[in-house]
């Protein structure tokens, strides 16, 4: 990641910056150092840990993470520096000179061992019945370095209440180790700035403004912060024992939705390595499990596609043509943790969002009405759960306005961590599953929906359908298998220009009704924009508010997490940059060897036009089930 | 708060920003001097020192909880601050605190009715050699006995 920290950063949490000296050619640039009596050379302003690690010996870690700068507070990491009067923090080191170091001296591993035993000493451990059971990487320490009593004793209760206010993050600060890498990941990577240390000495925890519950301040809900805690201090709100109870009652109708994202993570969670897509055994697992029908998020994200890029077509008419003043660039609307970072911290820009729903929503809308009706089910018996790689999806399902279908559109938001627990519990080994397909009416989707799970997947997807509404060509004819490379990959923000050209295409059956030809898009350039972690998101309203570049733009995807869907705060943990670059890896792959790669080619979208929705994309019904509306909430708490 | 009282306070903030600077290293100047005169810090106030400073609520609130001089929550109009340090203990820093306590009629940690005065310990002051000590407000007095004590409390009343 890009973002490790600014100017603004408080000063312990600043990026080391080493001056180099004047004369490199001396030493070439490259420092020759001794770790563990073993010469090795390093590149001047490396890291101790980074040399270590570079070198193959390994050195535990607990505040520092990949994504994150370095903090040096929890000093596990210590070694013995030949020359220093004290060990010193390898992940807080650059080497600058010539230096023997020892990482496994008598001297440091006493140390850690009673870094390890003084955390514990602070630990509210309940292994048995937590969360993090297996996974945690306290407990892990403590397995490594045979910690087999409380030199220093133990918690017996819980010092601090858990704060369960949130839909979507539980704080339970008696695990905490005050490792500070939610503070770093709210207040630098993500600059949302929720949460920091509060107080001092012995009453030092990590609290929100004024101490206030979870709910009530301005957290977007991005889960960020739960997918990089060491231990079960921070974790989602886990609704599964109410998805059993549904599962076990007879006369509900349970269904769940499956977007990307999880599917191309979930295998983590049963050994697998990164980069297994697990979509088809998923289905056949949840199916075992108890799940009445499964469906595939990809549908509506295709029918987002269609209502989004109508909406985006419609304000351009009336800007272009009519002269209205309409909000331009439009954003999308996907993502729960941008939708609430605007909502808090750019409410006068609510009017550029997309008022179309996020796939999860509107495919519940669509389950409580359209299926039910073709189905025969009364809506008020279906359970619809969406599994998600989002934990403000948890939130987003919870909001008041979501409630279109005459009911509660979706019922619970479960992560893939969640998921995975389940599949567990219900003794199912998910890579061994036979693979099976989704269950219609909706049924398979295209890879446009797909790709919604990585950064830049949005603006892909509606453009390989713009494109072929407006030119009337083939997207493969202009990009090479219909593979937007600009838009790929984990730059912060991207940005591309489309030129429109001279030569427009006829006006497809679907958008008739509402523009007559192409005319008014002749010579036209298509700017458009994508970025990701809501570090990046800021950058771009910041420019958009000061006049600048982007503000021109036509269009603009916003995901709040890192790398977008695939990086979400419901997926396993860890999610590291490689992690990431992988599950990436694993949705594209599965995109390119699908048939149906556009979401307006998807049939089951063309009959719900025919059907259903009869007045067409944004057409009144559309409207009523699967465009929503705003809240400006602002940034102040009262 | 009302919208002219916070206007008021936005005002005096944004003037205590021009003083210091808006770096970040002015926040706890800024603070000092809004405690001064309010004997407070109100939330309102804490988002504004955020909003002007380009850091995050949050961030303000922390620094307040870590320095005990700066509050979150109002104080009365004199705030007394007696050592509590081994020195001043010795020296009969019990019989000064009952003698306080009787006089104003609350305990320590509390505020007098009539919000003149909150009652408080202070970790060492550095008048180990003259104890026992209190801080009122930004003066310190030393040497202290029970009756020298409702003396200079008398002289605030």
């Amino acid at each position: 990641m890009e973002s490790k920290g600014d100017l603004r950063a408080p000063v312990s949490q600043t990026p080391l910056i080493v001056e180099k000296p004047k004369d490199t050619s001396a030493i070439g640039g490259m420092v020759s150092i001794e770790i563990n009596e073993k010469k090795v050379a390093v590149p001047l302003g490396t890291t101790i840990l980074e040399a270590c690690k570079m070198n193959g010996i390994s050195i535990p870690t607990l505040c520092h993470h990949d994504d994150l700068c370095v903090a040096g507070v929890c000093r596990i990491c210590v070694v013995e520096v030949e020359g220093m009067r004290t060990l010193q923090a390898s992940c807080a080191y650059p080497i600058t000179n010539p230096m023997k170091i020892k990482t496994s001296s008598p001297m440091v591993r006493r140390a850690r061992r009673h870094i390890i035993d003084l955390l514990l000493s602070e630990h509210y451990g309940e292994c048995y019945s937590c969360f993090r059971n297996g996974k945690c990487e306290l407990q892990n320490l403590a397995k490594e370095y045979g910690v087999d009593s409380y030199t220093f004793g133990h918690v017996e209760k819980p010092k601090y209440e858990v704060d369960k206010s949130s839909y979507s993050v539980v704080r339970d600060m008696s695990k905490c180790v005050l490792c500070k890498r939610c503070v770093r990941t709210c207040i630098d990577l993500q600059e949302v700035g929720v949460l920091e240390a509060v107080d001092r000495g012995d009453n030092t925890h990590i609290g929100t403004f004024l101490e206030k519950p979870l709910a009530d301040v301005i957290c977007i809900n991005c889960g960020q912060c739960i997918n990089r805690c060491p231990t079960a201090a921070l974790r989602a709100n886990d609704p599964s024992d109410e998805i059993w109870a549904a599962i076990d009652d007879p006369t509900k109708h349970v269904i769940i939705q499956t977007a990307p994202s999880p599917r191309a993570a979930i295998g983590e969670e049963f050994g697998l390595g990164a980069g297994h897509s697990m979509t088809r055994e998923l289905n056949t697992a949840l199916k075992r499990i108890g799940f009445d029908k499964v469906f595939d998020t990809n549908f509506t994200a295709d029918l987002t596609i269609i209502e989004e890029g109508t909406e985006l077509i419609l304000r351009l008419y009336k800007a272009l043509v009519k002269k209205e003043s309409v909000a331009l660039p439009q954003f999308t609307s996907c993502s729960p943790g941008w939708v609430k970072f605007l909502e808090h911290y750019y409410p006068e820009y609510i009017d550029n969002l997309s008022s179309a729903k996020s796939p999860q929503q509107m495919f519940g809308a669509l389950i409580k009405t359209f299926y039910a009706q073709r189905a025969g089910i009364d809506p008020a018996n279906i359970v619809s759960v969406a599994l998600m790689p989002c934990s403000a999806k948890k939130f987003e399902c919870n909001r008041p306005e979501m409630h279109d279908s005459g009911y509660k559109d979706v019922d619970y938001g479960l992560t893939t961590r969640e998921m995975a627990r389940m599949i567990k519990e219900a003794g199912i080994n998910l890579p061994e599953m036979p693979k099976s397909n989704f269950d219609n009416p909706f049924g398979e989707a295209s890879g446009a929906g797909l790709i919604f799970g990585a950064t830049g997947g949005v603006m892909e997807a509606a453009i390989r359908s713009v494109v072929e509404f407006v030119l009337g060509k083939k997207t493969e004819d202009i990009f090479e298998k219909a593979n937007i490379i600009p838009l790929r990959g984990f730059e912060g923000i991207k940005y591309m220009e489309i030129p429109i050209g001279d030569k427009v295409g006829p006006v497809p059956e679907l958008l008739k009704h509402l523009v007559p030809n192409w005319d008014w898009l002749k010579g036209a350039v298509l700017k458009i924009a994508v970025a990701h972690g809501t570090a990046n998101a800021k950058k771009i309203m910041d420019d958009i508010k000061a006049g600048g570049k982007f503000s021109e733009c036509h269009f603009i995807e916003f995901m709040a997490c890192p790398g977008g869907c695939l990086g979400g705060g419901g997926q396993p943990i860890p999610t590291t940059p490689e992690i990431r670059k992988k599950r990436a890896e694993a949705i594209y792959a599965e995109d390119e060897s699908l048939e149906l790669r556009k979401s307006h080619d998807n049939p089951h979208v063309v009959q719900i036009y025919q059907e259903f929705l009869t007045e067409g994309p944004c057409g009144h019904l559309s409207h009523e089930l699967l465009h929503t509306h705003y809240l400006k909430r602002g940034r102040y708490i009262a | 708060m009302l919208v002219t009282e916070k206007n008021a306070m936005t005002e005096e903030i944004e003037q205590l920003v021009e003083k210091y600077g808006s770096k970040r290293s002015s926040l706890l100047s800024i603070l000092q001097d809004i405690q001064r005169k309010h004997k407070y810090i109100p939330d309102f106030a804490q988002q504004e020192v955020a909003r002007l400073l380009d850091i995050h609520p949050v961030e303000v609130f922390s620094v307040i909880s870590f320095y005990a001089f700066l509050n979150t929550k109002p104080k009365g109009k004199n705030i007394i601050r007696l050592c509590q340090t081994i020195s001043c203990d010795m020296q009969g820093k019990s019989a000064v605190a009952k003698s306080i306590e009787r006089e104003l009629g609350i305990k320590f940690g509390e505020t007098s009715k009539d919000n003149k005065f909150t009652l408080e310990y202070a970790n060492c002051v550095g008048m180990c050699d003259q104890g026992p000590a209190m801080i009122i407000n930004e003066r310190v007095y030393y040497k202290l006995t029970p009756e020298k004590a409702i003396e200079i409390l008398n002289g605030l009343k």
